[in-house]
């Protein structure tokens, strides 16, 4: 029994490594494979409706608790590595500091309650803020990565400066202070919730964690206080990260205990048990808090109800008025509808940091309330969406971004480039520029007879695939005289045609 | 024939200077020296593999030792601007690219530099144009050109436009470099060899673009540190929908080679032989006349002594 928290452990730091390696990798060479660990997360598997996992997901938890928030869960594993960390900063140097406390159980059914009804509604504002694999991708890319780059970029620099080009500089360009300030405050709370209490953020505001917490009520292998054995030494109380065993009563609370097993390897007399134990507690659990989850639901409900009466619904379910946001937000490419795009993606922030370009952002309110953190095409000099690539639709572990083979990438038009002549260097100061037309892939943006010998730009729209190439290179200040107006609904564009090909035989040079 | 050539090269400088005094000068000390050295001011090669080219031209040249001595610093800038594979002609050929990288070292060059800044995602240009492969087989070394901090600023004292530049430090700290472009149709530039080709050892691009592109490009031509030569790959040259274009059907296959150290004279030469494939008018290619306005180079092939050899 004893060795369970070890195997708990060893397993933890297996999905939690390279999960975290993957995400923080900024040089490209770890396997895009590795995005498989993504796909089993419970929210993403969930929204791509991967039936497999969700029903391996499920089983485990039936059988043995909450172990994807023990093991599997990044955030889970970050809260244990704080909680485990506070331990050398605290006075006493004490192992295990926890007593038992109530559950909060209003605040954590109000949160999921509010979590799925929004959904339900259209929005998937609280799934996107609250989902606990995309919190830690958020920490990783807001946060870690930005230092990651940072340190690299040092060694770059001292580096090159004695000619040796082995370790190159990788520009920062995601940071977006919104997106920032956000994840900032997700991770000083549950940084300080976990440092404090444990496991409290799973046991108050996951969505998930309370998901499988009701889920666990039911699993067959669980946690259970042996009362003949036990002599109330609070070894265990004082080890539960959760703060769900109360030694005093001898009783454990299922639905906050997430298979740790800490509390297994710290009893002296085998007075806490992991065992077969499914009658005996489906009895007690239908006894005592009957009267209290009737409040808790009354009050939840009222408490969902005032919410959403408060919110308005279309900020919620992501339609903007602002006139100063005209331009419709660019979607990465695979991303269908914005309708499905929206309701699809956490965002994570995987294709923002494997998106080689650093075209993919964070967005703000491009997509309305419901779609801050979601990531949106952001185009600046040299940074355009790559024609030969399809990596952030082959990573997106939740299914937002649909998966495609490059060719039929490349004729996926995610918006049209627009020319605005007025602007326009040819026009303005009458001299050639082309830059537009020379980073277009397809050339829908090519360039035709002016005046004085001179081109200027026209764009075939329905071949066109909005890449953004034009706009982003294009030296009309400050603001460009091409840009790119984005699809609400991704289509295919036209094939461009070939150029006729040359068969004549030259065999003179010509001068 | 060397002294000949000497004699008739010699002639040519004397009435180029007679008649247009700027060209002497404008050929720059480099191309004259090496004009009056070997009498070649200029050598196209048709019909062979790239490397076998390039061997022929270099030795009609008086050979790579002329231009590189032993211990020096090389850098050679292809054109790596796109993420195309070599068929596309999109980039520089990598086995001409290969091919001069051998060269260099067979002359004791200590190290040789290939880099470009390129217009899309820098490794992968560098990877999928096969130039990466080609330059690691040969022992050379890709440097990247992605970031400003690689650059500095120098002055452009002869620009019209453009007064300064910042310049990739590969380039400003060498002892010698190539200059290696593709022949190519433009969109923008109508088209891109040589002098199109320094674009890629600037930093900020959009400068030129903003600012008269042609005019731009021909001050570009007059940054104090010249290449030793310009290689103009046109094995495979791209006809239409330059600089990236669509599919292979943009690029028709010369297995041609056009080498000189005169900016103006390359870009002439390889004109004549683009026109060929698509009529163009050479003054539509206006940095060719500005550049030889700031006495850059000669566009009069008919006063230089060019060497056409067909294999």
């Amino acid at each position: 029994m004893k060795h369970l928290k070890n195997i708990r452990v060893a397993l933890a730091i297996l999905f939690f490594l390279p999960i975290f390696l993957y995400l923080i990798d900024f040089t490209g060479k770890l396997p895009m494979q590795m995005h498989a660990l993504l796909k089993i997360q419970w929210i993403p598997a969930l929204l791509s409706l991967n039936l497999v996992i969700i029903a391996i997901l499920v089983v485990i938890s039936l059988l043995f608790g909450r172990i994807y928030c023990s093991t599997i869960c990044p955030l889970g594993i970050f809260q244990d590595i704080s909680a485990w960390k506070s331990r050398f900063f605290s006075k006493k140097k004490k192992k295990f500091r926890y007593t038992y406390k109530k559950p909060q159980n209003i605040l954590r059914y109000s949160i999921l309650a509010l979590t799925v009804l929004i959904f339900v509604f259209g929005s998937s504002f609280l799934v996107v803020q609250l989902d606990p694999y995309s919190i830690f991708g958020r920490i990783v890319s807001q946060l870690l990565r930005p230092l990651a780059l940072f340190a690299n970029n040092g060694v770059a620099a001292i580096l090159s400066n004695m000619d040796n080009y082995s370790v190159f500089k990788v520009e920062q360009l995601s940071f977006v202070p919104v997106a920032f300030v956000i994840t900032l405050f997700f991770f000083v709370l549950i940084s300080i919730m976990s440092w404090f209490s444990g496991r409290l953020y799973c046991n108050t505001v996951c969505p998930v964690g309370t998901t499988l917490g009701l889920l666990s009520k039911l699993s067959v292998f669980r946690i259970s206080i042996n009362e003949s054995s036990c002599n109330q030494c609070g070894a265990c109380e004082k080890s539960c990260k959760s703060q769900c065993i109360d030694s005093d009563a001898m009783t454990v609370d299922q639905s906050r205990c997430v298979s740790c097993y800490n509390c297994l390897s710290v009893c002296k007399r085998s007075g806490v048990n992991y065992q077969f134990g499914y009658k005996k507690q489906k009895a007690e659990v239908s006894q005592t808090p009957a009267d209290g989850s009737r409040r808790t639901f009354l009050l939840t409900s009222g408490a969902v109800i005032s919410t959403l009466a408060f919110a308005n619904a279309k900020t919620l379910t992501g339609q903007k008025e602002d006139a100063t946001l005209t331009r419709t937000p660019i979607m990465p490419p695979g991303a269908g509808s914005i309708e499905h795009f929206n309701t699809k993606c956490t965002g994570c922030q995987l294709c923002v940091d494997k998106c080689p370009m650093q075209v993919l952002k964070p967005a703000v309110l491009q997509y309305g309330i419901s779609g801050i953190m979601q990531p949106h095409l952001n185009f600046s000099t040299h940074i355009f969406c790559s024609f030969d690539c399809n990596i952030c639709s082959s990573v997106c572990p939740t299914g937002a971004l649909k998966e495609m083979p490059i060719e039929e990438k490349k004729l996926v038009q995610i918006g049209v480039a627009k020319f605005r002549k007025d602007k326009c260097i040819v026009a303005v100061d009458e001299t050639d520029c082309g830059a537009c037309s020379e980073h277009c892939p397809t050339q829908a943006v090519h360039m035709v007879p002016y005046k004085n010998g001179l081109t200027i730009p026209e764009v075939i729209e329905n071949i066109c695939i909005g890449c953004g190439g034009c706009e982003s290179i294009c030296p009309a200040k400050p603001y460009a005289a091409i840009y790119v107006e984005g699809n609400k609904t991704q289509i295919a564009a036209n094939k461009p045609a070939e150029a006729e090909k040359f068969e004549k035989k030259i065999d003179d040079f010509g001068f | 024939m060397k002294r000949r050539d000497f004699f008739k090269s010699a002639a040519v400088v004397g009435l180029a200077s007679i008649f247009k005094p700027g060209t002497l000068a404008a050929s720059t000390t480099a191309a004259s020296k090496i004009s009056v050295q070997t009498g070649v001011d200029m050598v196209a090669v048709m019909g062979g593999e790239p490397e076998i080219m390039l061997i022929k031209a270099m030795k009609e040249l008086g050979g790579i030792g002329k231009y590189v001595k032993k211990g020096q610093k090389v850098v050679i800038k292809p054109n790596i601007g796109w993420d195309k594979k070599p068929e596309m002609a999109a980039n520089t050929n990598p086995e001409l690219v290969g091919a001069l990288i051998k060269l260099c070292k067979s002359a004791g060059a200590v190290e040789v530099l290939v880099f470009d800044h390129t217009c899309q995602d820098w490794q992968k240009c560098y990877t999928n144009s096969g130039i990466k492969a080609a330059v690691e087989k040969a022992g050379g070394k890709m440097v990247p050109g992605n970031d400003e901090s690689y650059y500095r600023e120098v002055q452009v004292p002869k620009g019209v436009q453009l007064k300064t530049a910042k310049i990739h430090k590969a380039i400003l700290d060498c002892d010698v470099w190539f200059n290696v472009p593709v022949l190519k149709h433009h969109g923008g530039a109508k088209n891109s060899i040589s002098m199109k080709n320094l674009m890629g050892i600037v930093w900020d691009r959009q400068f030129f673009h903003s600012n008269d592109l042609h005019q731009c490009i021909a001050d570009s031509a007059t940054i104090y540190k010249k290449p030793a030569l310009n290689i103009v790959d046109a094995y495979r040259i791209m006809k239409s929908n330059g600089p990236q274009g669509k599919t292979e059907a943009d690029a028709v296959t010369l297995k041609s080679l056009i080498i000189s150290p005169d900016f103006v004279a390359a870009d002439t030469a390889a004109m004549k032989m683009f026109a060929q494939v698509q009529p163009t008018n050479i003054a539509d290619v206006r940095y060719i006349a500005m550049a030889e306005k700031l006495k850059v180079g000669t566009q009069h092939l008919d006063k230089l002594n060019v060497k056409r050899i067909k294999l």
